[in-house]
């Protein structure tokens, strides 16, 4: 065991444990936040997708120990109330069906408009095409993905 | 910071005392006892600041039936619909006996009674404000969760009836509204569950969190059907975080303080097997085995019409064809988990699950316990697929915490939740076929050989129920089973039969030199509304009109689970691949509830059916499965989604289903797509790169 130190949605955050233990089961088991989700385990669905320093990453094979002062964003600390031009995009455009994979799906695409504010339909498949939906959300992802795109160009960079 | 995130933070920093704060809202309402008090009946609870709580008696797996079941209550409740919650009731007698999302049933089963339950609950506020007032029912008028006086304009709103009303007894025989008058039903509505699956509030059943919870992983026998013959824990009782280990019926496990530990120590588990009689089994000894069956013959049939065997004997032309799919998996994207608290007293069980009365069944039976003591607490399903219709696992995390004392969550690894599946039936299918001089086929036979989990009626369907009126048709069925187990995946029999049936009548068309779409049309020409949906998907396709070089467009007819689909898939090959472009789907389920829902639900079955058929294959080899996850079992992603285009047929018929409408015609209408495209026919799933090139 030892003591990680890093930034979780903009505050300080210690953790005790095992350094090989990889960040999605502490957020998910020792912090109680749960909205990122464990789909594969092995960096294949993207499920667990997290912001590490502003990157996306998968939070399933990073260990605690690599997060260390470093700055992580999980789904929770997209927006303080959903308005995030993703989430309101994903709200309009009522993406999720069982909604398992969007937590990853989002912060994908929360990363991808954040480099590319205008992003065409080869950037959202280049981006998205490793995040897997078995409810088969994808049209309604793409669609919503370039809603969020002209919201942010609206609302001005976020 | 939001309310959630302080909770947590605040949680976390106390150490230890998480929970509570996670518990999903509704259960904390249902602690309400002054609210409760406020319950109109099984399905409707207004509190006294005007939310109105509509209990769902079904499961959420995505496939909208939160939101459809609302939108039922609310139209005859008259009740704001922003202003609406929706929690998950337990068990109870009073939903009729069975709960559980299974054969895209929830509609067709709740579109009367829930508008009942809804009449009745807003005739019950009715009565309340007429007493209240001191005038007669009928000079009082609901709108919006909202009570009227239509002589002098007082409006009393429904939370300040909902005491007095709670005391009135159900009114016998309530009205229901005309489908003209409809506010909701009908209408495409944005589903309720959406807020919290934007932001990572949403529960899902591997989200529970409970006092004192442990966490849980199972080591099973790699073969189906093996049994622990002994094992060694010492390495994995060492691991840090790790509790204890326990022998089960069907494994070995490992009890920790976070999943991760759990997976640790598992992982030195040392576990001798007794493999069983499966591990004989390997994938090409169960495709000969099916063969064999089919030669041998001799099956009972289970459909005859006319006399194929003469019919084909003087056919003008006779063609034959055998047809294969795999064994599939349902990796739904949320992997198997269930949390089972077994104290002496009873057992509560927390679980995404699309069979909440068989939980109930399975917790009472592997604990000892009456089944009115076990609680079954409904949790959201990152998708279910009819994996989540079985119980195994229910049953398995009642095992695990019987030793613990405690609340236990086990959870499945995705190669878990891949290799100790019950799979789609790998299936076998010969036809034979006969068109006469003028080219329209005059005999069809098919012979299935799969295993089955339910005789000849699922492994049959798709093949035994078609809708055309060949004149002369007859199909048998070899069940054999080696023993994999098998069960439910979305659309069931129709997954592999509409693929060899669409396919095969797409063969006798070419083989006639008719049009596929032609064939179809003579042999629907009396049914009147699937001949309609096959119109509008030719009309809205643009069937016959002209493609690039290298394009294809193929049909499909599909009539299931009370509902008649038709797709016409455009396709490009090249290069030993395929690529989807574009599908067009009609589609009459009778009356549409959520149009939006409908749509969602089409595409959501394509995406489904094409996994399958691009890409989905099990394979055994000595009684075990060869893959693990997405890297050997691939799905489809966003760049290989096709656009999809739905087209309701609009109908006041009885509601049909629509969970498992779309998923057996997209293989078909894709691989007769393929066969216009460059001439290949496809015979087997998944589709390969040597089958294009």
């Amino acid at each position: 065991m030892a003591a990680v130190n890093f930034t979780l949605n903009g505050h300080p955050q210690t953790v005790d444990a095992v350094p090989a233990m990889p960040l999605l089961w502490v957020l998910r088991d020792t912090l109680g936040m749960t909205g990122t989700k464990f789909g594969c385990g092995m960096s294949l669905c993207g499920a667990c997708t997290v912001h590490i320093d502003g990157q996306p990453q998968r939070s399933c094979v990073t260990p605690i120990s690599a997060v260390a002062g470093k700055k992580v964003t999980t789904i929770e600390g997209l927006s303080p109330d959903r308005s995030h031009p993703i989430q309101m995009a994903w709200i309009e455009e009522d993406v999720p069906q069982c909604g398992y994979c969007q937590s990853g799906q989002i912060m994908t695409a929360a990363a991808l408009l954040s480099k590319t504010s205008n992003p065409t339909d080869a950037d959202i498949d280049e981006a998205m095409r490793n995040n897997i939906c078995r409810c088969g959300t994808y049209e309604d992802i793409r669609r919503a993905l370039h809603r969020a795109a002209e919201l942010k160009r609206a609302g001005g960079a976020r | 910071m939001n309310r959630r995130n302080f909770l947590r933070s605040s949680a976390a920093a106390a150490g230890g005392l998480l929970i509570g704060c996670y518990l999903p809202e509704r259960r904390r309402l249902s602690a309400d006892t002054a609210a409760a008090s406020n319950k109109l009946n099984a399905w409707v609870l207004v509190g006294n600041d005007d939310t109105v709580t509509l209990y769902i008696h079904k499961a959420e797996m995505g496939q909208g039936t939160v939101t459809s079941l609302s939108m039922l209550l609310a139209e005859e409740l008259e009740c704001d619909w922003s202003k609406i919650r929706t929690e998950f009731p337990g068990v109870d007698r009073a939903y009729g006996g069975f709960q559980g999302v299974v054969g895209s049933q929830s509609i067709r089963s709740s579109y009367n009674s829930l508008r009942q339950a809804g009449a009745s609950a807003r005739e019950m506020l009715v009565e309340a404000a007429a007493q209240k007032w001191g005038v007669d029912k009928s000079a009082c008028r609901a709108e919006k969760s909202t009570v009227v006086n239509t002589a002098s304009g007082a409006r009393l709103t429904y939370g300040s009836l909902a005491e007095a009303a709670a005391k009135l007894p159900a009114p016998a025989n309530v009205a229901l509204k005309d489908p003209s008058q409809f506010k909701i039903v009908g209408k495409s509505m944005k589903r309720l569950d959406t807020p919290g699956k934007v932001d990572g509030s949403t529960t899902f059943g591997i989200d529970v969190r409970l006092p004192n919870m442990l966490y849980a992983v199972v080591e099973r026998c790699p073969v189906f059907g093996g049994t622990v013959a002994s094992f060694d824990d010492t390495k994995a009782k060492a691991t840090p975080g790790v509790k204890s280990v326990v022998k089960i019926s069907n494994g070995v496990a490992v009890i920790a303080d976070s999943t991760w530990a759990a997976m640790e120590g598992r992982r030195k588990l040392v576990v001798q097997w007794d493999e069983g009689k499966v591990a004989a089994f390997s994938t090409p000894g169960i495709t000969q085995a099916f063969a064999d069956a089919v030669a041998q013959g001799g099956a009972p049939p289970a459909r005859t019409v006319g006399d194929a065997a003469a019919a084909l004997a003087g056919a003008a032309k006779k063609l034959d064809a055998v047809y294969q799919t795999p064994y599939l998996a349902h990796a739904p994207m949320e992997p198997l988990n269930c949390t089972a608290w077994v104290r002496p007293d009873g057992v509560e069980v927390w679980v995404s699950t699309q069979m909440q009365s068989g939980a109930q069944q399975i917790a009472a039976q592997k604990s000892g316990l009456p089944a009115q003591k076990v609680q079954i607490h409904t949790e959201y399903m990152g998708g279910g697929f009819g994996r989540r219709g079985g119980v195994d696992y229910i049953g398995e995390a009642v095992e695990v915490a019987k030793s613990a004392g405690v609340p236990v969550k086990v959870t499945w690894s995705r190669e878990d939740d891949m290799r100790h599946d019950t799979y789609r039936p790998a299936s076998y299918c010969r036809f034979a076929g006969g068109v006469d001089a003028e080219g329209w086929p005059v005999a069809w036979t098919a012979s299935i050989a799969c295993p089955s989990f339910a005789g000849a009626n699922t492994s049959t369907e798709g093949v035994r129920d078609m809708a055309y009126t060949v004149p002369n048709f007859s199909v048998d069925y070899h069940n054999v089973d080696p023993g994999i187990p098998v069960s439910y995946w979305r659309s069931v029999g129709y997954s592999q039969n509409t693929f060899f049936a669409e396919s095969f009548l797409d063969e006798m068309a070419h083989a006639g030199g008719k049009d596929p779409v032609e064939v179809r049309r003579r042999f629907l020409a009396k049914n009147p509304r699937l001949l309609a949906t096959l119109e509008l998907a030719a009309e809205k396709a643009g069937w016959g009109k002209p493609l690039p070089a290298g394009w294809g467009r193929g049909v499909s007819v599909v009539n299931n689970i009370g509902s008649n689909t038709v797709q016409i898939a455009e396709v490009s090959v090249a290069k030993g691949k395929v690529k989807v472009h574009r599908v067009v789907c009609a589609v009459d389920c009778g009356a549409v509830v959520n149009p939006a829902g409908v749509a969602q639900q089409i595409a959501s079955g394509i995406a489904f059916g094409l996994s399958a058929a691009l890409k989905g294959g099990v394979t055994i080899k000595n009684g075990r499965v060869e893959q693990g996850n997405f890297d050997r079992y691939d799905v489809v992603r966003i760049d290989e989604m096709p656009n999809v285009e739905v087209h309701i047929v609009p109908s006041q018929a009885a509601s049909g289903g629509i969970g498992e409408a779309s998923t057996p015609g997209i293989a078909p209408a894709v691989c007769n797509a393929i066969f216009a495209a460059t001439g290949k026919r496809i015979r087997q799933l998944p589709i390969r790169p040597e089958d294009l090139a």
